[in-house]
């Protein structure tokens, strides 16, 4: 059976597993890191959003074999080593908010967060309504106001 | 033994005397102090139920449930532990209402103990509790607001005995705060070191002390953060997905191509086993059964699967012939029209899916002589003793576990998934952690049915002197205890006759709010074999929206303002007070540009009353706005919800609550249905299924509690839905100049693609490394 390496949450691990596999059930199933949900399997609810070398991406529609053992996938456990802190900004701005109701989707939404407030501070501009309607993670609860608040205030301190 | 004191009467003042309570206190044999508390006496709150023209007015869906959980309310218990903790196992299921948050500030509160040092967890099916395990109908806060406070308030009362005991002083001398006893002399001692000399060998009755009044909280009414918030920010949370039980390896089944088809032949069963990581193969009631090392090593196999399929239920059935089957079954009015007089106006709602986000999942472990199960359960003594029948097993050597949902609306009522896991765990063998796909959810999960509701109102001599509506549905089922409740209780509902389930919680949950003469609504159902189900607010959302845009209408037809109108009609004061505040904050009236309009909808149910105001953007621009993969259309742009919760325990949370349904809403009047074709829906997943996202979601969001009006909570969970949805559609009615009467407003255009329907659930992407950002 293939092995496949990469570097989750800052450490190297690597798996026995076939290359077809999707990443999103390598780090559940096979490795027990379950921040990352499963809410359809088809890159639309985005409740597995993590990261990929800093950049946000669904591990449910990438095999295994298309990771690199140098890539860095960060799962909502590793960001707050990102900033080196007990919390990221982020998840600070979500408590303050309050903005969890049930919190199946708030993993997935604090990593699509971080990551489209990253992209629109490249571009060197401050984050939008616009901005905000472009992300397409589905809250069932219905939290979005809160969650546009908190992406508001995060930014700021990120 | 004590003397049994009364508790405080609660003030509430409405002719329902199930609030005039009592408990008996007990301080239970164990290692640290336990506290139990029981109801006693529900004759009384039986002999003051009223005779009503409406019954919701007086007796409600909530009073139901308060009855039928009042013999056996009192049989929780509150901990005190070494550590200076309190724990508190919930009889009630938290799929993010909050609950949990709720009930450790109900003991923080009497206990006098911070807030983090309380902690909830859920219970396990208790069959001990009978009808007093079922979460639904937002009945939660109202039926253990009392129970679980007066617990707390014991256990504080028995520490401060402890320790007045061990210092040799009067107990009334003693103080209590922030988990502490203390003495005026300076001495003090923690909750933790007297939970266990405040212990007992043996269970004894003790007082029941007076609970503290509203002007003496410092933690119920404050708004708080909830208490599992950290751990789900920190994806430390565990939900079922997230659950693992030695050997229950993922589970998932291929499914037929129409609603409740069967299993004729499984043709490569041998080959399938064969796959990469597939252990387990087996053909079950409603599909064949798939066990891997992984979920995604199920979806392969579900993708190479090949069945003949029996027949589902509702084959013939699509949303054409379920509309004329409904149509057919409609009852008449009783009133004759009075031709220019009259307004008579007909809406139809499409079928709606209550599926969560977190799929439907359970882990079952079935051996030869005992099972046990791990599922998000509403009604886990159903669960239990539906899963022992099935199993051949006794109730007792089942044991169901309920665990965190994400996200229920209605799904959790029922056990479906978990009967599902129990049947495949025994045919292998082995235990599984079965989920069922996106695609499963809302294909084969349950739904909320098509309905009609026919309204007419008749004006005479610039008054409107009758409403009649007839609400048609396909049946929706109430199997899952509720329906127990109601048989345990018959005798004691103020609704008359032979009603079946369903009619008499139609009856029960629905009352016009209006002054207009004779009223009467009444609900027939046509029976076809659909997965049907309460949806968050049932009836209400259809119901009250049908009945608010008769309302403008009305308005118009007498030249009146639609808040103006209401203002006349309303007759109950709290509605009055939350319209009139809604139309000052919501600046009722604003001049807005063509294809913008305000809309608003007052609702009264579970002991709360709502009123909800939006602006909607109806302009081509907004309409025509290009969403990839997603539906733009109208967009609701401003939103205000002032809410009248009686009490309001937690306004952070019950205002978390509000702001849901207002989502809830825009998708059931705009966006969200399923298409049923040739017996079972279109849609497969959340970009068919057009729940309210990002960009469909209000831009401003306002929720105003009102001061108490009580010193009891109504309900909240579901409160949000209805008005808003008639919000929304009275708004879209102005905006266009066309009253809407189809829901949502764009079923008529199918705006995706759907997915085959075999392979049951399609296979996952491989090009997510193209759409990072």
């Amino acid at each position: 059976m293939p092995s496949h390496s990469f570097i989750l949450n800052g450490t190297q691990v690597s798996v026995d597993v076939d290359d077809d596999v999707r990443l999103l059930w390598v780090l559940r199933d096979l490795l027990g890191v379950t921040g990352p949900k499963y809410g359809c399997g088809l890159d639309v609810c985005k409740a597995c959003t993590s990261h990929i070398n800093g950049k946000a991406f669904n591990p449910c529609s990438v095999p295994v074999s298309q990771i690199k053992p140098a890539d860095e996938i960060t799962t909502i456990e590793g960001l707050p080593a990102t900033v080196g802190q007990d919390l990221h900004p982020m998840q600070e701005a979500w408590l303050d908010q309050d903005v969890a109701q049930c919190g199946y989707c708030q993993p997935g939404q604090i990593m699509a967060a971080v990551a489209k407030v990253k992209q629109v501070k490249a571009e060197g501009r401050e984050i939008t309504d616009d901005d905000l309607d472009q992300i397409r993670n589905i809250c069932r609860c219905g939290t979005y106001s809160r969650i546009r608040a908190a992406i508001k205030a995060g930014a700021q301190q990120m | 033994m004590a003397e049994q004191r009364r508790s405080p009467d609660n003030s509430d003042t409405r002719p329902g005397g199930l609030r005039r309570r009592r408990f008996l206190g007990f301080l239970l044999a164990a290692p640290t102090l336990a506290i139990g508390v029981q109801l006693i006496d529900p004759k009384q709150a039986d002999a003051a139920v009223p005779s009503p023209p409406l019954p919701e007015e007086i007796f409600d869906l909530g009073d139901l449930q308060n009855l039928a959980a009042a013999p056996t309310a009192g049989l929780i218990s509150v901990v005190v532990n070494a550590d200076g903790t309190a724990s508190f196992a919930a009889h009630r299921a938290e799929v993010g209402q909050g609950m949990t948050t709720a009930v450790a500030m109900m003991i923080a509160e009497e206990l006098d103990l911070p807030l983090a040092k309380v902690h909830v967890t859920l219970a396990d099916a208790r069959p001990e509790l009978l009808m007093n395990q079922l979460t639904g109908g937002s009945n939660s806060m109202r039926s253990i607001f009392l129970p679980v406070r007066t617990a707390a308030a014991i256990a504080r009362q028995q520490l401060v005995a402890a320790a007045a005991k061990q210092w040799n002083v009067a107990p009334a001398a003693l103080s209590t705060a922030n988990g502490m006893v203390t003495h005026p002399n300076g001495q003090s001692a923690g909750y933790g070191a007297l939970a266990v000399s405040a212990a007992a060998t043996t269970t004894t009755q003790v007082a029941v002390p007076k609970l503290k009044s509203p002007a003496q909280f410092t933690i119920l009414g404050t708004p708080r953060n909830r208490i599992d918030a950290h751990d789900i920010v920190t994806g430390r949370k565990t939900f079922g997905m997230d659950m693992r039980v030695p050997g229950a390896l993922p589970t998932m089944v291929a499914r037929p191509p129409t609603i409740n088809g069967t299993v004729v032949a499984v043709q490569n069963a041998a080959a399938i086993r064969t796959m990469p990581g597939v252990t387990d193969v087996a053909a079950v009631s409603h599909g064949v059964a798939v066990r891997a090392q992984t979920f995604g090593q199920c979806i392969d196999a579900i993708q190479a699967l090949q069945v003949t399929w029996g027949p589902g239920t509702v084959d013939t059935q699509s949303d054409a012939s379920v509309l004329a089957a409904l149509k057919k079954a409609e009852l008449p009015m009783v009133v004759p029209p009075l031709l220019a007089q009259t307004v008579d106006a007909e809406f139809t709602f499409a079928f709606a899916s209550n599926s969560p986000l977190e799929p439907d999942n359970a882990i079952a472990d079935v051996r030869a002589d005992s099972a046990e199960i791990w599922s998000s359960l509403k009604v886990p003594i159903v669960a239990q003793q539906e899963i022992a029948a099935q199993l051949g097993l006794p109730p007792s050597a089942v044991t169901v576990h309920v665990v965190q949902g994400g996200g229920s609306f209605g799904r959790h009522l029922f056990h479906d998934v978990a009967a599902e896991a129990a049947e495949i765990s025994q045919r292998m063998g082995k235990a599984v952690k079965l989920s069922w796909s996106r695609t499963d959810d809302f294909r084969q999960g349950r739904t909320h049915p098509m309905c009609t509701s026919r309204v007419r109102a008749n004006i005479l001599l610039g008054n409107v002197v009758t409403y009649e509506q007839r609400h048609t549905s396909v049946q929706t089922s109430f199997s899952h205890g509720l329906g127990e409740m109601i048989t345990s209780t018959a005798a004691k509902l103020p609704v008359a006759g032979n009603l079946g389930f369903a009619e008499t919680i139609f009856e029960l949950s629905q009352s016009s709010p209006y002054n207009f003469g004779v009223t009467t609504q009444l609900l027939n159902e046509v029976p076809l074999e659909f997965n049907t189900g309460s949806m968050r607010n049932i009836y209400s959302p259809n119901v009250v929206c049908a009945q608010e845009l008769v309302v403008d209408r009305l308005a118009a037809k007498m030249g009146k303002d639609p808040v103006e109108f209401r203002r006349e009609y309303l007759k109950d004061p709290r509605l009055l007070a939350v319209l009139n505040k809604a139309a000052e904050v919501g600046d009722w009236g604003a001049k807005l540009p063509a294809g913008m309009a305000q809309g608003i909808g007052v609702h009264a149910e579970y002991q709360g009353a709502i009123a909800s105001l939006v602006e909607i953007d109806c302009t081509p621009a907004t309409v025509n706005r290009q969403i990839q993969d997603g539906i733009g259309g109208p967009r609701v742009t401003k939103a205000l919800i002032v809410v009248d919760p009686g009490f309001a325990i937690n306004p952070r949370g019950l205002e978390a609550q509000m702001i849901g349904g207002m989502n809830d809403a825009i998708a059931l009047a705009l966006t969200s249905s399923l298409h049923i074709k040739d017996g079972i829906p279109l849609e497969g997943s959340w970009d068919n299924y057009f729940f309210t996202r990002e960009w469909n979601t209000p831009l401003e969001m306002q929720v105003i509690v009102m001061p108490s009006t009580s010193t009891s909570p109504s309900g909240a969970g579901e409160l949000g839905v209805a008005p808003s949805f008639a919000a929304i559609a009275c708004a879209y009615a102005r905006a266009t100049g066309t009253m809407p009467t189809s829901f949502p407003i764009n079923h008529g255009t199918l705006g995706f693609t759907p997915y085959p329907l075999e392979p049951s659930t399609p296979q996952s992407p491989v090009d997510g490394l193209t759409k990072t950002f």
